[in-house]
C-alpha cells in the first residue's frame, strides 16, 4: 500500500542506506503531501531514525535521492527543522534552556551575526508555547526528561520552519506533557505546516496522525492513515524481518560488499 | 634607559606574554572539555615533536616561524589519524588516541636523537619545546606566539555561535546549514594551535593540564559556556602570573610546573568550595538536612509523650547524646519546646509543627498504599524519611490528589490542623 501524491512536500526516491556496508534501508520510495502530521512507525531497528537522518542529509546514501519542497535540501534548509532524539546530546552541557532554544535562530543568522531583538522575541514566544518561560534560565542538567523534550521542541519552533522532522518526541515524556506537545503539533498542522514524527505507540497513533509510513528495513506502507493502519499491514511491519533481507545484509557486512557499484 | 628599566619591561612582557599564551589555550580547552575530548590535547602535544624536528632538519633554523608550521602539521596529522582510525576500524576513541600519541612521539624522539648525534650546529634549544619555559621566553618568540594566541581568540569570538551549536549537537548544527566537517576541521586546527602555544609555557608533558584543568575548574562555578570560558581564561592567566613571578623571584624553580601547580590548586579549591557543585556546600546541605530530621524527630517524640526528661529522651532516640542536646537547644531557641522542672514539653507552635510532620507521615503512608499499591505493613519505613523531605508545595499537591483522607492505612487519624 504505497500511495504517491501530487505536489509532494517530501519525495524519497529508491533510498538505500547502509552502515558499514550493511544495508539498513532497502529501496524506500514514497512521497508525502503538505499539511499532514505523518507518523513513521516500525519495530526497533527498522530504520526509522536512519530515514529521518537521511532526509536531513546527515548520512551518505548508498543509493537514491531525496527532495524537499521539490528542491535539494541545501536550498530550503531554513524551511526544514529537525528534532533529534533527546538521548543524542549531553544534557550536562553548560548551557541554559534559553541558550539551546536560541540555537534555533542561528541557521537564519549567517556567519558573524549575533541574535537581535527579533530573535529574542521569537525565542521568548517559543518558550511560552511549550510552557517553559519560567525555566528559561534553568541549566540543562536540572531538567526532567519531559522538559528536555520541550526544550528541543521550542528550539524547533524558533526555527519557524514549514516542515518538521521529529525523532521520537514523546519518549520519556509523561502523558500530560505528551498531550500538550500533541496539541502544539496539531496547531502547527492547522497553520499548514507538515510534520513527520517517528512514533512507537500503536495505541495513540490513530489519534495523532493523518498519514502513516510503515517501515521495517523496507517500506511496507505510505498512505492516508486509515488505509495504512490495517491488521494485515501492521502484521507485515511488526511480524518479523524478511529473513532473506537480514541474511543478505549480514553477508554484505561480513564480505564488505557495497550496496551499489562504485562509479 | 638604564639596565634596570630594560629588565623591568622585559619581565612585564614575559608576564603579559605567558598570560596570553595560557589564557588562549584555556579558551580552546573549554571546547575540548565540553566536547568530551579531554585527552586529545595530550595526543596532539606529543605529536608536535616530529614536526618540530623535521622542520629543523629541513631548514636548520630554530625560529618559531619555521618550527611552528612543522609542529602544526604533524599535530594536525595526528588528529586526522585518530579520526580515521575510529572511523574505519573497530578501535575505540581512547585506544586510537593512545596509539597515535605513542607512535608520533616515538618517531619524534628518534628524530631528536638523530639530530643530537649528527652534530647539527645549533640543535641545543630544540628540547625547549619538550619542556617549555615561559620565564625564558624571548621577545621575538613572545611576539610570534602572542600573535597566534590573538588569532585563536579572534576566531573563537567570530565563530562562537557555530562552535557552541556544534559542540552541543553536531547533527543539529549540520541541519541548520553549518558544515560540521568544516567546524570539526577548524576546532581541531585551533586545538593544535592552542597546544603549540601552550607548550611554550609548560611543555609537552604538562600540556593536558593547561588545556583541561582550567575548564574543569571553571565548570564547577557556572553552568553557561561563555562564563565558563572567561573563568577558565582567568584561572590560567592568574596561574601564569603566579608561576612566572615565583620562578623569577626564586630563580631555579621551573615555570611550567609552577603554573600547573597553581592551576591545580585553583581546581582543588573550585571542586571543594564552588557553590552548589562544590563538595563542601553539598556536605553542608546534607548536614543541614540531618539537623532538621533530628529536630523533627524530637518534636514527634515529645508530641507522643507530652513531657519527657533528658534521660527518657536519650533512651528513646537512637542518637548520640550530644546531637540530641543540640537538637533540643535549637528547638528551644525556635520556641517550639520549653523546659519545665527538667522535663521537656512542646509549646503551642511546637505542637502545630509536630502535627504537620505526623500528617505528612500518614498522608505518605496513605499515598503509598492507595496509589503505589504497597502493602500497609510495608509503608512505615519509607514514610519515616519522606515526612522530613516533602516540601509545602508537595504537601498541598498530596492533599489535593488524595482528597484529604481522614485516616491512614493503619486507621490512625490524619491531623490537618
Amino acid at each position: 500500500m504505497i500511495i504517491q501524491v501530487e505536489k509532494p512536500v517530501l519525495e524519497v526516491h529508491d533510498l538505500t542506506v547502509s552502515y558499514h556496508q550493511k544495508p539498513v534501508l532497502w529501496g524506500v520510495d514514497f512521497s508525502l503531501p503538505g499539511g499532514v502530521m505523518a507518523g513513521i512507525m516500525g519495530p526497533n531497528g527498522s530504520g526509522k531514525s536512519t530515514l529521518l537522518k537521511s532526509i536531513m542529509g546527515l548520512l551518505s546514501l548508498s543509493g537514491g535521492r531525496i527532495s524537499v519542497f521539490s528542491k535539494n535540501l541545501d536550498e530550503v534548509r531554513k524551511k526544514v527543522s529537525y528534532v533529534p532524539q533527546k538521548e543524542s546530546v549531553d544534557w550536562d552541557f553548560p548551557a541554559t534552556v534559553k541558550d539551546v532554544v536560541m540555537m534555533g535562530r542561528y541557521g537564519h543568522l549567517g556567519l558573524l551575526r549575533r541574535p537581535g531583538k527579533i530573535d529574542q522575541e521569537i525565542v521568548e514566544e517559543a518558550l511560552e508555547q511549550v510552557n517553559m518561560q519560567d525555566l528559561r534560565n534553568r541549566q540543562l542538567g536540572q531538567l526532567s526528561g519531559g522538559q528536555q523534550q520541550r526544550v528541543f521542541l521550542a528550539r524547533a519552533l524558533a526555527q519557524q520552519a514549514d516542515l518538521y522532522l521529529m525523532d521520537e518526541p514523546f519518549v520519556g515524556v509523561d502523558a500530560a506533557t505528551e498531550q500538550i506537545l500533541v496539541e502544539l503539533l496539531n496547531g502547527l498542522k492547522q497553520k499548514g505546516k507538515t510534520l513527520i514524527v517517528v512514533h512507537h505507540n500503536l495505541q495513540t497513533a490513530p489519534d495523532y496522525f493523518d498519514w502513516l509510513v510503515l517501515l521495517n528495513q523496507r517500506l511496507v506502507a505510505s498512505a492516508p492513515f486509515e488505509q495504512a493502519f490495517t491488521a494485515a499491514l501492521l502484521q507485515e511491519t511488526y511480524g518479523g524481518r524478511l529473513n532473506m533481507l537480514s541474511t543478505l545484509a549480514q553477508h554484505m557486512k561480513k564480505e564488505q560488499f557495497a550496496a551499489r557499484e562504485h562509479r | 634607559m638604564n639596565i634596570a628599566e630594560i629588565i623591568g619591561t622585559n619581565n612585564f612582557m614575559v608576564l603579559f606574554g605567558s598570560v596570553l599564551l595560557t589564557a588562549s589555550t584555556a579558551v580552546i580547552g573549554s571546547f575540548s572539555y565540553v566536547r568530551r575530548q579531554a585527552l586529545i590535547g595530550d595526543a596532539i602535544a606529543h605529536a608536535l615533536l616530529p614536526g618540530i624536528c623535521l622542520a629543523f632538519m629541513w631548514t636548520g633554523s630554530k625560529s618559531p616561524w619555521v618550527l611552528v608550521p612543522g609542529a602544526i602539521l604533524t599535530g594536525w596529522l595526528s588528529v586526522l589519524c585518530q579520526e580515521t582510525i575510529v572511523k574505519y576500524s573497530k578501535i575505540k576513541e581512547d585506544a586510537a588516541l593512545g596509539i597515535v600519541l605513542s607512535v608520533f612521539f616515538a618517531f619524534g624522539i628518534v628524530l631528536l636523537t638523530y639530530i643530537q648525534q649528527h652534530g647539527y650546529a645549533s640543535q641545543s634549544g630544540l628540547d625547549k619545546f619538550l619542556f617549555g619555559n615561559a620565564a625564558s621566553l624571548l621577545l621575538p618568540d613572545l611576539l610570534s606566539f602572542g600573535l597566534l594566541a590573538l588569532a585563536v581568540l579572534l576566531l573563537v569570538l567570530a565563530f562562537y555561535k557555530e562552535f557552541l551549536t556544534y559542540s552541543f549537537d553536531p547533527n543539529f548544527a549540520e541541519t541548520v546549514g553549518m558544515s560540521s566537517t568544516w567546524l570539526r576541521l577548524l576546532l581541531n586546527g585551533l586545538t593544535v594551535v592552542a597546544v603549540v602555544i601552550g607548550i611554550q609555557a609548560v611543555g609537552v608533558v604538562l600540556m593536558a593540564a593547561v588545556l583541561i584543568t582550567p575548564a574543569a575548574a571553571a565548570r564547577s562555578w557556572t553552568h553557561r559556556l561563555p562564563t565558563m570560558i572567561l573563568l577558565a581564561a582567568a584561572f590560567s592567566g592568574s596561574s601564569a602570573i603566579a608561576g612566572v613571578s615565583i620562578s623569577m623571584l626564586a630563580s631555579g624553580l621551573p615555570t611550567g610546573p609552577l603554573i600547573v601547580v597553581v592551576l591545580s590548586l585553583i581546581a582543588v579549591v573550585s571542586f571543594l568550595f564552588a557553590p552548589q557543585k562544590g563538595l563542601i556546600s553539598r556536605n553542608r546541605r546534607q548536614q543541614f538536612h540531618q539537623r532538621k530530621i533530628n529536630r523533627e524527630n524530637l518534636l514527634k517524640l515529645l508530641y507522643h509523650h507530652r513531657s519527657l526528661g533528658l534521660k527518657a529522651i536519650y533512651e528513646r532516640r537512637p542518637m548520640e547524646e550530644q546531637s540530641i542536646k543540640k537538637g533540643l537547644a535549637e528547638l528551644q531557641q525556635a520556641q517550639w519546646v520549653r523546659q519545665e522542672n527538667k522535663a521537656y514539653q512542646l509549646t503551642e507552635p511546637g505542637e502545630k509543627a509536630a502535627r504537620r510532620i505526623i500528617k505528612l507521615h500518614r498522608l505518605w503512608e496513605y499515598y503509598l498504599s492507595h496509589k503505589v499499591h504497597i502493602a500497609p505493613d510495608h509503608v512505615h519505613e519509607d514514610a519515616e524519611m519522606m515526612e522530613h523531605i516533602l516540601t509545602p508545595e508537595m504537601e498541598a499537591l498530596l492533599e489535593k490528589e488524595l482528597g484529604f483522607p481522614e485516616k491512614d492505612p493503619h486507621q490512625s487519624e490524619i491531623p490537618y490542623h
